[in-house]
Formats: C-alpha cells, structure tokens, sequence
C-alpha cells in the first residue's frame, strides 16, 4: 500500500499522534465501511427515482394511512439531533468537564443528524419539486411552517456550534499535517481563518460559543416540540395530547444518549482512543441513559395511561390496537425491550461497561425508531368514521421495498457524514481545552477518581 | 352597490368562459346527440364557433364530449361566487344506499372507485340502535382544519363557504390528510388513472389531476356558476341531498325547495360530531321514518 512504503509523519504531542492517525491513515476497513454506505445509498437514490417517476404510489401509503416511514423517520432524526444541545448546552453550562471529549462527536452526530431530518422530509412530499412553494407561498399559521424555520434555525446554530469548536484544530491540522493531499491542505488553510491561538482570538470564540451554547438550548427543544405539534394539532388519536410535547422531548434525549454511546463504543474501537474515551464515560453516560428514560418513562406513562382508563371512542380503539392488537407485539417490544428493560439492565454498574451499555444502547434505537411509528402509523389507520368500501391495501400498511431502502439510505447517508466529518477532523478535540482552559486537564475525570 | 358589482362579475365571467373554450367546447352541447351519427360520413353539420363564424363540419369529425364546464381560472376561483353561502342538508332517513350521488360524482371528477370523493358509509351508533346508511363528503367547514394547516394556501376557504384545492400549488405533504377529522381528502399516489386530460385546470372542477396533490369533494362549483345543483344532488333517485344557499335560506332536493332554516328545525337537523368545533356546512337530518329498509341498501352491487 502507498501510505506504507513513504516515511509517515511523526508527532511528539501524544494527543496529537493519537488523534491525527485517523486523519493521516485510511484503513483497508474505512475504505470498505465508507463503500459499502454509497452502496446503500446508491441503492436508495434507485428507489427514489422510482418514487419520483411513478410517485407516492411505490409506497405503501394510501389515503388512510398517508403518513408512513418517511414521516416516522423524521421524527426519529430530529429526535437524535437534539443531542448535540444536551452535551454542548445542558452538560456544558452544568460544568459537567467529564463529558466535554464527548461534545465534538454529539455535534457532529447533531448536525448529520437534522441534515437527515431535512432530506427525508423533502422525499415524503409529493411534490418535492414544488419544494420552494414553502416559501413563495409562505403560511405562517402552519405548524408546518413553524418547523421549517425551527429546523433550519436549529441546523445553522448546530452547525455553527460544531464549527466553532473544530477553529482551533483546523489550525493545527493546518499548521502539524504535511502527509496530506493538497486539497486537504487548503481545504484546513480556508476553514482554519486565520487561527493563530491570539489570546483576542480565544476570548472571541469563548464569548461567542458561550453564546451559542445558551442560545441552542431553547432551539433544541422548541425543534421537538413543534414537531410534535404537527400531531398534536390534529384530532388523531394518540396525537390529540398535550403531554406530546414533552413526551417527543425526553424521548429525543434519551435516543441521543443511547447513540452517543453507540458511537463512543466504535469511535473507541476502530479509532484506538480507549486512553481518551474511558470506561468511566461509559459509567457516567450509563447513568445519564437511566436518569433521561426515566424521563421518559414517566411521560410514557401519562401519555398512555389517561386514555386507556376512559377508552373513549377512537381513542378507546387505538389504545387497544397497541395494547392487545394487531401492534401488540411491537408496542410492548419496544416499551420493555426499548425502555424499561436498559431501565433495570443500566442500573447494575456491570452492564455499564463498553460492550454490554453498548449493546443496551442499540435496543433503546430500535425501540426508539420503532416507537415512532408506533407514534405516526397506528393513529392514522382510527379515523372517527369508519373505514369503508377501500381496496384492502388501504387497511394496512407495510412499508415496500422502496420505503425501506430509502429508510436504510438515509441511515447510510447519516453515517457517512459522520464517518466523513470524523476523517476530516479530530474525533475528540486536541488543542481547545489546553489553551481555552489551561487549568482543567483534559483527562480531568480520570484524574479527580485517582 | 354589491348587485352592480355582481353584474358586471357575472357578464365578464359570461364573456371570459366563452373566450377560454375551444370551438368544440363551446358548440359540443348540442351535439351529444348526433354522436350516433358518427359512421354516417357524408352527412354535414353547421356549427357557430366562438368567434362568430358558421362553419360546416363532417358529422364523422364531430366527437361527442364530456367536462363542457369550466370552473373559473385560479385567481377567481379563489374568490367565491358573490352573495352566496352554499349549505347542504343530507337527510339519512331516505337514502337506501343507490350509490347514483358516488357513481354520477366519480363520472364528473373522472375518479376511479377506489377512490371517490363521496362515500355512502355504513354507521350503526351503538350496538342496539339499528344501522343507516350515510352519505359523506367534504364538509366545507367553516372552522376548516384542513386550510389552517396548509403551509402554501393550497387548500382555501371561499366567501361562498366552499373549501377548495389549488393543485398547481399543492406541495403533497398530506398535512390536511392528516388533520381532517372526517378523511374526506384522497391523494394522487400515482398517476391519475384517466390519463392525460386536455382541458384547462381549475380547482372548481378539480380537474385535471395531477400526481402526488391532494383532491376532494369540490360542492361542483362549475355547475353552481352555471345556477345548476351539484351532481350528486341531481344524481339521487330518493332526493336525499338538498342543496342552496344559506343567505336565501332555501335548499332544493331537485324536486322540492324548502326553507332550510325550517327544514333544519322540523326535522333536528344536526352536525356530524359538532362538539369539534370545525362548523360543518354539511347538516343531516337524522335516520327516523325511514322511507326504506336499512337492509334494502345491502343488496345494491359495494362498487359498480
């Protein structure tokens, strides 16, 4: 291989020699990992092209269920986009120092995340190409309306955040990385604007991430909350709810932790930084899962248990639908499996460690996704008049072939850019503690436990 | 002042659908019935086109046409016709499920079976109350949760209390789907299945179609412009869907016309679940003396 037979940059720094190998040398697995996610995708963009040719009716959507995958996927993404204000605002502002080598992965996984969020959101339509109507015919008084600004309010400060916090690594990838392709090089020279660790440049970037850090934090949850609006403002059953707002919220947090860890677990693994992403993160983000679905939980709770006391009407009907019927299965699945179960498992500090809390963290996903559309599918199939005289496809829905690897594509796309943006750039950041705050280490969680 | 107003709204509107249809359009009334004349080859016809000129046409030539209404273009339609504020009253006590309002509102809106804009529903209230057939399209609320939701306008409010459609501007989010308590709303999954429609759009016809918009019971504004009840009023064998205009206070069958204010209190008119607040211009008047057995419905063929 070429990256074997020339001399390799060396670093002194140990940081520096950890976090940039990953930067400098691509892996036989990288290469097959980043393939094998552009074959997915590949195979998603057919699908849509078939969607765009031959329309919606490549769905299983018809006019009673006309909310699908789609909608419960964007659901899902702006849930897991929520995590980037959790670790940069919440944490940060609580000055919780042990999670801040955490914060550059959650707002990479937050900016790739609504990126996600907007993309789906745009296949769902049937007219994308009438996209740009949102704006030429603008209807302020739609909830819809409110979460096109919210999200793209969200994304430019979640962007803004995660750029902030790279300015100081860009200049060191800029100043230490010679091994590099020359548009590498530019490509640091330009996004590094100057940085030169100026003490004005320093107090500057505090000031304005301090900012940012307090701003997103109303953002992030006005982002679910509307989104759950665009239920909550129906007379659907299930969706008819005010707790859905905080309902939408916690289960956001607690599907954002539960992938941090997830992405702690590989990002340890494949980029060999267990010096750097300790068993104690893994403890504390243990802890941190139990203490949010808890949260959850108790939303869950009321969400559910009101309803199935009086069991009026369509809402009586949906309830029992989750509870005993045809979505029985998945419901308590994902209820036990998803939530009450990591509940328990989390609390013995054995199941805390990187592998079991890991494992732990993809059920509390795939309760998470498969609770969404628990949330969006069944409500829709209990209409208040009943369902008559339909071709029998429009009494079920099961998502097609299409739905589902455009689904799996947006998974691919998610991923990529996060398998991307972690090439491009430091996974856990190098230089910004040592020079932002000198007096707080940065292993400074492993230290105090000494 | 609002007379005057009118007038000169209805003679401009006379003159721009004149000048909007083409030469068969305008002329192709008449000859619905010469159709079967078609083979005969040599015959001629004459015929006045819209510019005034008479012309002679081969009776071969001639092709017989459906869709001669043409709603008004986008921007008018948007409008509302003056002085008007449309209301219908279904009343369930005769209808036996005929299922002539669903087939004449399919032929008219070039819809197929699966998806109509009119369904005559099956209800039964509780388990000991016997079952009735009821007829159910758009309500046309005046509270309507399908419009405040609509993120373009696609979906408006008239002053004549009809809500319509725009689908040049219709993006497909299905957010009105979703939010219509009554699933009066259907969607073009695919492509229309009629096929290519050579007529100019407007939302009082809802046609064309076009794939991946949403679509629904229009109360047939075209045949209102024309002072003509929608199809499915006339279309009724039983003369259970009366229809006119609330301002009036009067509302026909076809056969009788009847005050509305006192056809909805001598027979405890009602909106289908009011307590939602979205002010249905539809009223029912509810299933007593029923003027056919419930059963008699049962026996008609589900989709023609």
């Amino acid at each position: 291989m070429k990256t074997e037979d020339h001399k390799v940059q060396t670093f002194e720094n140990r940081k520096e020699k950890d976090l940039f190998k990953n930067l400098i040398f691509t892996s036989k697995h990288y290469k097959l990992w980043v393939a094998f996610l552009l074959l997915v995708i590949a195979i998603g963009f057919f699908a849509y092209y078939r969607q765009l040719k031959y329309g919606l009716i490549v769905t299983a959507m018809r006019d009673y269920t006309s909310w699908g995958i789609y909608i419960s996927n964007f659901v899902f993404f702006v849930a897991i986009s929520l995590v980037g204000s959790l670790f940069s605002s919440i944490l940060k502002l609580n000055k919780n120092e042990w999670a801040k080598p955490l914060t550059r992965i959650s707002e990479i996984i937050a900016v790739s995340a609504i990126v996600c969020a907007a993309a789906i959101i745009i296949v769902d339509m049937g007219r994308p190409d009438r996209f740009f109507n949102v704006i030429r015919y603008m209807r302020i008084q739609s909830p819809i309306i409110w979460d096109v600004i919210i999200i793209s309010t969200y994304l430019v400060i979640s962007i803004l955040l995660l750029y902030l916090s790279i300015i100081p690594d860009l200049a060191l990838c800029r100043d230490e990385l010679n091994d590099v392709p020359k548009w590498k090089k530019r490509l640091y020279k330009i996004t590094a604007i100057n940085w030169s660790n100026d003490p004005k440049q320093i107090g500057l970037l505090n000031r304005v991430s301090k900012i940012l850090s307090i701003a997103v934090l109303p953002v992030a949850f006005a982002i679910h909350t509307v989104t759950s609006w665009l239920f909550a403002t129906t007379w659907r059953p299930g969706w008819d709810s005010t707790n859905l707002g905080p309902y939408f919220v916690s289960g956001a947090f607690m599907a954002g932790a539960a992938i941090i860890i997830i992405a702690m677990y590989f990002i340890r693994k494949h980029l060999k930084l267990k010096a750097y992403i300790r068993e104690d993160h893994f403890d504390k983000m243990g802890k941190l899962l139990v203490l949010l679905s808890l949260v959850y939980l108790y939303f869950n709770i009321n969400e559910y248990l009101g309803p199935a006391f009086k069991m009026v009407g369509v809402e009586g009907e949906h309830i029992t639908e989750l509870f005993a019927g045809k979505y029985a299965p998945m419901y308590w699945l994902v209820q036990i499996g998803g939530l009450i179960l990591p509940i328990v498992l989390l609390l013995f500090k054995g199941m805390r460690k990187p592998l079991p809390i890991s494992i732990i963290s993809a059920c509390v996903i795939l309760g998470a996704w498969f609770k969404r559309f628990l949330i969006v599918i069944p409500s829709l199939q209990h209409p208040y008049l009943p369902i008559q005289d339909v071709p029998e496809a429009y009494r079920h829905y099961n998502p097609t072939w299409e739905e589902w690897m455009i689904t799996m594509a947006s998974f691919a796309w998610f991923l990529l850019i996060i398998t991307v943006l972690i090439k491009l750039i430091p996974a856990l950041p190098i230089q910004k503690h040592d020079h932002v705050s000198k007096n707080i280490p940065i292993l400074n969680l492993a230290k105090n436990e000494k | 002042m609002d007379d005057k107003n009118s007038k000169i709204d209805s003679r401009r509107q006379f003159i721009k659908q004149i000048s909007t249809g083409s030469i068969l359009a305008a002329t192709g009334l008449g000859f619905s019935s010469l159709t079967s004349c078609k083979e005969k080859s040599q015959e001629k016809t004459s015929l006045l086109t819209t510019d005034g000129k008479l012309v002679q046409v081969p009776n071969s030539e001639i092709e017989s046409m459906e869709h001669l209404h043409h709603g008004a273009p986008l921007k008018e339609a948007r409008q509302g016709i003056p002085n008007k504020k449309f209301v219908m009253v279904v009343d369930l006590s005769k209808c036996r499920n005929a299922r002539k309002c669903v087939q004449s509102c399919d032929k008219h809106h070039d819809l197929t079976p699966e998806r109509p804009y009119i369904k005559v529903l099956e209800m039964k209230d509780n388990e000991d109350s016997s079952p009735y057939w009821m007829p159910k399209k758009c309500f046309h609320c005046d509270n309507p949760p399908c419009v405040k939701v609509c993120p373009v306008g696609a979906t408006f409010k008239r002053t004549d209390g009809i809500v319509l459609v725009d689908n040049t501007r219709c993006i497909g989010c299905r957010f009105c789907m979703a939010a219509c308590p009554y699933s009066a709303r259907v969607f073009n999954w695919g492509e229309p299945p009629e096929g290519k429609l050579d007529i100019p759009y407007s939302p009082e016809t809802s046609l064309p179609s076009r794939k991946g918009t949403v679509a629904k019971c229009d109360f047939c504004p075209d045949m209102l412009r024309d002072d003509k009840l929608p199809h499915c009023v006339t279309a009724c064998p039983n003369g259970v869907i009366y229809f006119g205009n609330e301002i009036e206070d009067t509302v026909t069958n076809g056969e009788e016309t009847v005050r509305f204010s006192t056809l909805l209190r001598d027979k405890a008119g009602y909106r289908y679940m009011e307590d939602l607040g979205t002010k249905p211009r539809v009223y029912y008047l509810p299933p007593v003396d029923r003027l056919f057995p419930f059963e008699e419905g049962k026996q008609k063929p589900e989709v023609s």
